[in-house]
């Protein structure tokens, strides 16, 4: 995996955001219709779409759920204060819990000491509660404090809304 | 939802292919035909079960993004929270039960970028952002098994 893209493909990869950021429509040949928006051959497209997931400026591409309509009403973002030395090991494991679906070390701040951000998702509020604990649990006397915060309201949830207009 | 539904949804919110009629090939991962999957598809959307299918970039790779907080007065949050959601370098915003209440990800062409939006979100509400940029991926969104037993496992 390279750690970065090619100014090229930047502005590409661009280009494709603001073509896919809404989502394809449901058509039999979606990357023929992109390769269409996109001026580019079907062939190039896909290679393009291939470099990208290489370089891990492309995460996946998916059917993306909209969790809370599949009845997982239940999220928290759960926060830690671990130990730096043994954070890249138990970040990792935090990550693999199967209930957790973004795991991300973060850096500190004055006023804010937790450095390993999880989000937990359930169906009930035990659910996530049990979840964290588990969380407590494997991370023992390496985590020095933690909390959870729980959203009382969704206030934009856009999707893939990034880049201002590509410039020409 | 039918059985085929959760299968189908389970099986390709970590991927869908990258090929020509890609919903084709999910079919035959999944034994049915392409009309049952688009059919299944085009329900989900309807309902809003599905928010879309496409790339999920990864911002700090193709552009810059952070988490960012901020500890609104109860007073004002309604005011701030839109003001923030008018900003179109956030997509998404919550509202959290915390004194660091306003949680958005921001993302931008570059870090730079991000800076001069955080100083016109200080210079507008006054208030000092608390600016987490991702430090290190343990685990990118990519989906969790929703069909299954929920019980974790020991």
């Amino acid at each position: 995996m390279s750690d970065c893209i090619s100014p090229s493909d930047l502005k590409l990869a661009q280009r494709l955001m603001s073509f896919t950021e809404a989502g394809m429509p449901l058509v039999d040949d979606p990357w023929a219709w992109l390769a269409g928006r996109m001026e580019l051959p079907v062939e190039e497209t896909l290679a393009l779409l291939q470099r990208l997931q290489d370089s891990g400026a492309i995460r996946r591409i998916a059917a993306v759920p909209n969790h809370y309509r599949l009845g997982y009403t239940f999220n928290g973002m759960t926060v830690w204060d671990v130990d730096d030395e043994h954070i890249d090991r138990l970040g990792q494991e935090v990550g693999n819990f199967h209930f957790v679906s973004h795991c991300y070390r973060r850096p500190r701040r004055e006023g804010w000491r937790y450095n390993l951000f999880a989000m937990v998702h359930g169906l009930s509020a035990e659910e996530i509660e049990r979840e964290r604990d588990l969380v407590r649990r494997h991370l023992g006397e390496h985590c020095r404090a933690d909390t959870m915060l729980v959203s009382s309201k969704i206030l934009k949830k856009t999707g893939l809304r990034i880049h201002s207009k590509p410039k020409e | 939802m039918d059985l085929l539904t959760q299968r189908m949804l389970d099986r390709f919110q970590h991927g869908v292919p990258v090929c020509a009629r890609p919903y084709q090939a999910m079919a035959e991962e999944l034994g049915c035909s392409e009309a049952d999957i688009l059919e299944r598809l085009a329900r989900l959307q309807e309902t809003g079960a599905l928010s879309r299918i496409g790339p999920v970039m990864e911002h700090s790779k193709a552009g810059s993004s952070s988490l960012v907080a901020l500890a609104v007065p109860l007073a004002d949050i309604e005011q701030v929270a839109a003001y923030i959601n008018s900003l179109p370098e956030v997509n998404h915003n919550y509202e959290r039960e915390h004194d660091y209440n306003l949680w958005f990800v921001l993302t931008g062409p570059s870090r730079s970028h991000l800076d001069a939006v955080l100083l016109d979100i200080h210079q507008h509400t006054g208030l000092e952002p608390l600016d987490l940029p991702m430090v290190k991926p343990h685990r990118i969104d990519l989906g969790f098994p929703m069909f299954q037993d929920s019980e974790v496992p020991q």
